[in-house]
C-alpha cells in the first residue's frame, strides 16, 4: 500500500479556516482595528469585554476562530510560495515552517485563551 | 537549402519570470486571493494580542487600545481589512463555479447560487456586531 498522504485532511483545515476567515474576520477587524480606535464606534469597556471573552463559548469560539485561521494561513501561504515564487526546491523548510507555525499559535492560542483570568 | 543541419533534439525548459504574476488581472487577482492568507494570520495575532492584554488587567487592556490608534497600526489594520474583504469575496463567488445547477434546463445564475453565502455573511457579521456592541 503506498503512502498516505495528509493532503486531504490539511485542505480540510484549509477549507473550513476560509470559510471562517470569510464569515467572520472582516466584521471582527473592522470594529477592532478601525472602527473603535478612530472612533467611529464606541468601545466596549474593559469589565464587559473581559466578562464576554471570559465566558465558555466565547473561549471555545475564539480559539476554533484562530486555530482554523492560522491552519488556513499555513495551507494558502506554503501555495502562494510555491506558485508565487517558485521555491519548489524549499519545500521541506516552507512546510514545517507553515504547518509548525500553525501548531505553534494554536498551543500558544489554547494557552491564553484558557489562562483567562 | 544549406541551413537544413540536423540538430540532436535539446530539452527546453521554459523559464517563467518571478513577476509572472503581474503582467495580467487574472494573475494578479489570484496572486491577491493567495497573498490575502497573511492578512488571516495578521487577524489571529492581533486577536491573541489583545486577549493576552485583556487578561493582565484594565492598564495593559488600555495600553493596547492605545497601541491600536497608532497610525502604521491603523493603516495596517486598514489593508488587513481590504484583503479579508477581497478573500470573503473571493471565496464566497467560488461556490457557483464548484457547483453548476440547472433548473428547467436552464443554468441558474451566479448570483443567485452565491447569494446565500452573502446572506450568511451578513447575519454572522451582524450577530458579532450585536453581541460586542451591546456590553
Amino acid at each position: 500500500m503506498g503512502k498516505r498522504s495528509n493532503e486531504p485532511f490539511l485542505w480540510m483545515l484549509f477549507s473550513a479556516g476560509g470559510v471562517a476567515a470569510a464569515l467572520l474576520i472582516p466584521i471582527h477587524l473592522f470594529l477592532f482595528g478601525l472602527a473603535f480606535p478612530l472612533g467611529w464606534l464606541e468601545a466596549p469597556g474593559y469589565d464587559g469585554l473581559l466578562a464576554l471573552v471570559r465566558h465558555p463559548v466565547t473561549r471555545l469560539y475564539l480559539f476554533v476562530l484562530c486555530t482554523l485561521g492560522l491552519f488556513h494561513w499555513a495551507h494558502r501561504f506554503r501555495y502562494t510560495l510555491y506558485d508565487g515564487l517558485q521555491i519548489k526546491h524549499l519545500n521541506e523548510i516552507i512546510n514545517t515552517l507553515c504547518y509548525g507555525g500553525a501548531i505553534l499559535g494554536t498551543v500558544v492560542a489554547a494557552y491564553l485563551i484558557l489562562g483567562i483570568a | 537549402m544549406a541551413s537544413s543541419i540536423q540538430h540532436p533534439p535539446r530539452p527546453y525548459p521554459p523559464r517563467v519570470s518571478t513577476y509572472w504574476w503581474l503582467g495580467r488581472w487574472p494573475y494578479l487577482k489570484f496572486i491577491l486571493r493567495e497573498v490575502s492568507s497573511i492578512f488571516v494570520a495578521w487577524f489571529v495575532v492581533l486577536t491573541l494580542l489583545q486577549i493576552s492584554a485583556l487578561s493582565r488587567g484594565p492598564a495593559e487592556y488600555l495600553g493596547f487600545e492605545v497601541w491600536l490608534r497608532r497610525p502604521v497600526v491603523i493603516a495596517l489594520n486598514a489593508v488587513s481589512f481590504f484583503f479579508v474583504v477581497f478573500h470573503a469575496v473571493t471565496w464566497f463567488n467560488l461556490a457557483p463555479k464548484a457547483m453548476v445547477i440547472r433548473l428547467g434546463g436552464k443554468r441558474v445564475p451566479s448570483l443567485l447560487i452565491a447569494a446565500p453565502n452573502y446572506l450568511a455573511w451578513l447575519a454572522a457579521s451582524a450577530a458579532v456586531a450585536w453581541i460586542v456592541l451591546r456590553g
